[in-house]
């Protein structure tokens, strides 16, 4: 019995810091969260005194601003290149540094070491890159045309959202790679030797063997793409801080404002707290779903393979 | 034969072409430090004209009370370090809790701790600085601007994947390792310092590498809980106030670039197979 009564006492001691901070940090500012976006909550309110109900007013303001529809529409449009680039390029480096190259390690090391820096600091890097050491470039080559500004990649909305997409590849491909290494890795050689004993080519193994084999890594890389694309923040920031301006709906909007950032600015830029509430909450409902399907689908896929 | 060998010889030819793609940006940091302002500009692919220069560079954002770097680079370590410590202690505390204790609330806990991992920052990130606020007010500790706020919320954002980890591990060890202790006159909460602690090491590793690339590298959560030009500032907020203002100085913020990233990679170059263990063993789970 005492035992017993030791072994809870241990249990709540042991628990009480992270519940301490998890109620702290995340479950109080959520419940809070949720209730704002249904208020006129400003950024000087305070827990107590609080803000006055507005039913799904936040709500329907997004929906009705043109500069949130624009970044919902480049947002997805950003997540579904970037996910394509990033795992296309990724599976490629993959398969080089597990084939038989002779500094395949170093390889490696160099694919995977951009994704130890933050998104801020290679932001500013790419930044430098398009607009200074390209149009050098250029003149270089003799192609003198990559010097006019209106030529640089960031200077228009369309291309300067390309830009992120690269920005963003080089950063993350090294680490699905190396999702990918593991997965190859794992596949057992003998398979890979009957097949060839079989008349099995490259391109017939890699169909029949390995793509079936690293299925179940598909699904974990898309997940891990798609959720980390369509929170993309920091290079935003520093790359393109949402510039250049562009026109949707009649209104004079950022061109490549992605959702993280239009939320940030909604709230403190614009000074609209609440709403800008709201639309996190929308981007979390948005994402939780979006995330779900793609495990869902991936993991039927999984199954076929 | 002869295709084989042409045909490696195409891939090593290829993925030396990609590495040297991947690393470029590297190179531009690495030649544009060692440059003076105008040089920066006018040729930002040659190779600079005096190397001395970098040194030079660093020395002035090293001491420049503009870029506040030396400040900077002291609270980086100390929130990334003072995070890590208790989001290593507090979470295989709980996980072990979690784990030797078979009841309803304990596995409610876990599947609360779990299912707090999807939600992302953005739907937190402004209730929590209102409610932090208030905090402050109720009791006068301060949250805000401060370490500890910042070493709150990052023990707060980073128990659930941490506990997640230590808990898979935890499952792993042999009950009887401990049942033996207890009969041995082990206290309960000895059998934590004295048994388990020692065994996690490999795991300690993976959540040591996770967290601590995340928090040193992290803009959004510094710059709403400490704020821009804090007494208080990270190396991204610095390095952001600095290379966000209007006119851009690329000559030293290329250096401040370079010098944010060396420790990075020096400490990548030391334990490069953890850091790629570490950082698959957290995906996959």
């Amino acid at each position: 019995m005492r035992l017993k009564r030791d072994q809870s006492l241990v249990f709540w001691l042991f628990l009480a810091p992270v519940l301490f901070a998890f109620a702290m940090v995340i479950v109080v500012p959520f419940i809070l969260g949720s209730f704002y976006s249904f208020t006129d909550w400003s950024s000087n309110a305070r827990v107590s005194g609080g803000p006055h109900f507005v039913g799904i007013a936040n709500y329907l303001n997004s929906f009705a601003d043109p500069s949130f529809v624009y970044s919902f529409i480049i947002t997805t449009a950003y997540t579904v290149a970037n996910m394509a680039a990033i795992n296309l390029l990724a599976f490629a480096l993959a398969l080089l540094v597990t084939s038989k190259l002779r500094f395949r390690n170093f390889y490696r090391a160099g694919f995977f070491v951009p994704n130890l820096i933050g998104g801020l600091i290679l932001g500013y890097i790419w930044q430098f890159i398009f607009n200074n050491a390209v149009p050098t470039l250029g003149s270089l080559l003799g192609l003198s045309s990559w010097a006019l500004p209106e030529n640089l990649l960031l200077a228009r909305s369309g291309s300067a959202l390309v830009a992120i997409v690269i920005a963003g590849t080089w950063q993350y491909a090294g680490y699905i790679m190396v999702i990918y290494v593991a997965a190859i890795e794992n596949v057992p050689i003998e398979l890979h030797e009957a097949a060839q004993i079989d008349g099995a080519g490259p391109w017939r193994r890699m169909r029949a063997i390995t793509l079936p084999m690293v299925s179940q890594a598909f699904t974990i890389t898309m997940f891990l793409t798609l959720v980390n694309s369509f929170k993309q923040f920091d290079v935003n920031i520093s790359l393109t801080s949402g510039g250049p301006s562009t026109m949707f709906l009649d209104k004079p909007i950022f061109g490549t404002e992605l959702l993280a950032m239009n939320i940030f600015n909604t709230a403190f830029i614009s000074n609209r707290l609440a709403e800008g509430q709201a639309r996190a909450v929308i981007f979390f409902v948005v994402l939780a779903v979006a995330s779900t399907l793609q495990v869902r689908s991936n993991k039927r896929k999984e199954i076929e393979l | 034969m002869r295709t084989r060998r042409s045909g490696l010889i195409l891939l090593e030819v290829l993925a030396l072409g990609l590495f040297l793609l991947f690393v470029f940006p590297f190179f531009i940091v690495l030649i544009n430090s060692a440059k003076g302002a105008f040089e920066v500009t006018d040729r930002p692919m040659a190779l600079p004209g005096d190397w001395g220069r970098l040194f030079a560079n660093a020395a002035r954002i090293w001491t420049s009370e503009n870029i506040q770097y030396q400040s900077s680079f002291v609270s980086s370590v100390v929130i990334t370090a003072g995070s890590l410590f208790l989001l290593s202690l507090l979470s295989a505390q709980a996980a072990w809790a979690l784990v030797r204790t078979k009841t309803r609330t304990s596995s409610a806990f876990f599947l609360v701790f779990v299912a707090a991992m999807v939600v992302p920052f953005q739907i937190v990130m402004f209730p929590l600085l209102t409610w932090f606020r208030t905090v402050t007010e109720l009791t006068g500790i301060p949250l805000l601007r401060n370490y500890s706020g910042i070493l709150l919320a990052y023990v707060g954002f980073g128990l659930s994947q941490s506990i997640f980890m230590y808990h898979g591990f935890i499952k792993s060890i042999p009950l009887e390792l401990e049942e033996a202790a207890l009969i041995d006159g082990c206290k309960r909460h000895e059998i934590f310092y004295l048994i388990i602690s020692p065994i996690l090491r490999p795991i300690h590793a993976t959540v040591l590498v996770l967290n601590g690339i995340w928090i040193w590298n992290d803009y959004l959560l510094p710059v709403l809980v400490l704020g821009k030009g804090n007494r208080v500032m990270t190396i991204p907020l610095a390095i952001s106030n600095f290379a966000g203002a209007y006119v851009k100085q690329w000559d030293l913020i290329m250096t401040a670039i370079l010098m944010a990233m060396v420790p990075v990679i020096v400490f990548f170059l030391f334990a490069q197979k953890s850091i790629i263990k570490g950082m698959v063993a957290g995906s996959i789970k």
